[in-house]
């Protein structure tokens, strides 16, 4: 099976959505994983959002957010839905992202541990390590205090979460485990691009899917701008 | 509640601040495998395979529920060497399945650090009144269910994942949609009762009042529904996932038909494109023979009926 035997530009399901009215269009990556968790906090912060299949899909998103799941599956239906190569354009070309877990694995540039075919989409200069912690035996939930996130620390939860062995120049570290100790980077940032190993969108704090709405916000800003350049009434 | 063998489930936070085994990181794996397809493997190899083909987890077991039913005899617990020589091939989570009432098999599980053990009614059950009390385990658990009160029966004993049971090792889907219509179908007629009513629905579901009330309250299970017993075809995927399932198990289908990997990979796709019928001419068309059916009506041993 190759990209193209599946790749549906003119979907048939992605046609008769009809097209909201107002703002950018957010996107979920929707092909496996914990995509209701991140659609409902993402609908709390007032966003319209988009679950994204096919290549269509994309093209209609301001911003992407990609879920919890297992990586080696969502890196195969990435390549057989033919999304990598429009993704992997779009990131480039500066479209905000957000990843938890599987997520995060996507989107850094080098997975250890991984399969070996196992593909990435390279929009943050990470090395990742799957399953860091071990078996979900060892899934955990722990406070976390991010850098940049007010309200205090987050509740955050583990689950056979991946970590961060290495962080490429121009990566900043919002958040570390074990401070302690190792002090292993679990929350990452790079331009438009975050990452987190654990899910936010489980214990429903909605504090860093916020930082990815400002993001799609300030990018869309120019074209909002021209928008509302319109005479004012009184 | 608890038998004095069982260990308790520990949720107070480790020295780094750290807390294993809660509701919460036991319901969210189940979370994360949504979309996905399980599938049950008996070797190292088969187990490749799945992972090969986008499998989200495998459940290792020593026959596959369509050589059970051929053979049968006492379904048990699999060899743990079975289960660590799984656990070594594939990076993916790896189930493995206890009788039901068997709490000294899931303690092994346990041992052995699968990721999710099911309380499976495709084993020969251990115990006719009891299940096990999952509550007293850090390990995740998954039950079967056919109905919502035996699934919110499971859930108050500690399952962190329902699966509708179908009936295992037939390749024939036609229990498993009688299972999830029935679960989702009384799920949707709760959402209407009033507080009244709700009452008269534990009594005849047979299950807690707490339950019921939130099941009403939110219109889902408070765990992720699965399905499972008899998915044989990508259509049979899609046609599960549409009717609400979340997931889907798959035990016999794979690896009993004509084509083990193109059928694994072909079901994989059909789950997360389960509503684009384009896509499903493409993964099905040329696939082979899917594994041989069997009419429920012929069956000697009903599966689905383990369980209470």
């Amino acid at each position: 099976m190759t990209a193209e035997d599946l790749a549906q530009p003119g979907s048939r399901r992605a046609a008769d959505r009809t097209a909201s009215p107002g703002g950018p269009e957010v996107g979920v990556l929707a092909l496996q994983g914990d995509v209701r968790e991140h659609v409902r906090v993402l609908e709390s912060l007032g966003c319209t959002v988009v679950e994204v299949r096919v290549p269509a899909d994309l093209e209609r998103v301001a911003g992407l957010v990609l879920p919890g799941g297992e990586s080696t599956t969502l890196s195969l239906l990435l390549g057989s839905a033919g999304l990598l190569e429009p993704l992997s354009e779009r990131l480039r070309a500066g479209m905000p992202a957000f990843g938890t877990c599987a997520g995060m694995i996507l989107l850094a540039s080098e997975v250890l541990d991984g399969r070996s075919d196992q593909r990435v989409l390279g929009a943050i200069d990470l090395g990742v390590r799957r399953n860091a912690f071990g078996r979900q035996l060892d899934s955990f939930e722990s406070d976390l205090v991010v850098a940049g996130i007010d309200g205090g620390p987050m509740h955050a939860a583990f689950i056979r979460a991946p970590v961060v062995e290495r962080v490429g120049p121009g990566v900043e570290v919002l958040a570390v485990l074990d401070v302690a100790r190792d002090r292993r980077p679990v929350v990452c940032r790079s331009g438009v691009v975050t990452v987190a190993a654990f899910h936010p969108e489980v214990t429903g704090d909605s504090r860093l899917h916020e930082v990815f709405v400002r993001d799609v916000a300030a990018a869309a800003a120019p074209a909002a701008a021209a928008a509302v350049a319109v005479p004012q009434r009184a | 509640m608890t038998t004095d063998t069982s260990p308790r489930s520990d949720s107070s936070p480790d020295a780094n601040g750290r807390t294993t085994g809660t509701l919460r990181v036991k319901r969210g794996l189940a979370e994360m495998l949504r979309g996905g397809v399980i599938m049950d493997v008996v070797n190292a190899h088969q187990a490749k395979v799945a992972e090969d083909a986008g499998a989200v987890a495998v459940m290792a077991l020593e026959r596959v529920p369509a050589d059970i039913r051929r053979d049968g005899g006492v379904a048990r617990m699999s060899d743990p060497a079975l289960v660590e020589a799984i656990q070594a091939v594939v990076t993916i989570p790896v189930m493995a399945k206890a009788r039901i009432g068997h709490f000294a098999e899931a303690q092994v599980l346990e041992a052995l650090r699968v990721d999710y053990v099911d309380e499976s009614e495709v084993l020969t059950p251990a115990d006719e009144e009891h299940h096990i009390d999952k509550w007293a385990f850090q390990v995740p658990f998954v039950c079967g269910a056919t109905n919502l009160g035996e699934a919110l029966r499971r859930i108050s004993e500690g399952a962190a994942m329902i699966r509708s049971k179908g009936e295992a090792g037939t390749g024939n889907v036609v229990e498993a949609v009688r299972h999830l219509r029935t679960i989702l179908g009384d799920i949707r007629a709760l959402g209407t009762a009033d507080a009244a009513e709700r009452y008269a629905w534990a009594k005849r579901l047979q299950a807690p009042i707490d339950l019921v009330d939130e099941v009403a309250r939110t219109g889902g299970l408070p765990v992720p529904l699965f399905c499972a017993g008899g998915i044989a075809t990508p259509s049979d995927a899609a046609l599960v996932m549409q009717l609400g399932a979340e997931a889907v198990f798959v035990g016999s289908g794979i690896f009993k038909s004509a084509d083990p990997p193109r059928f694994a990979r072909a079901i994989v796709e059909a789950t997360a494109h389960f509503r684009d019928p384009e896509i499903l001419v493409k993964v099905s068309r040329g696939l082979g023979d899917a594994m041989p059916g069997a009419e429920i009506s012929t069956l000697g041993t009903k599966l689905a009926d383990r369980g209470w």
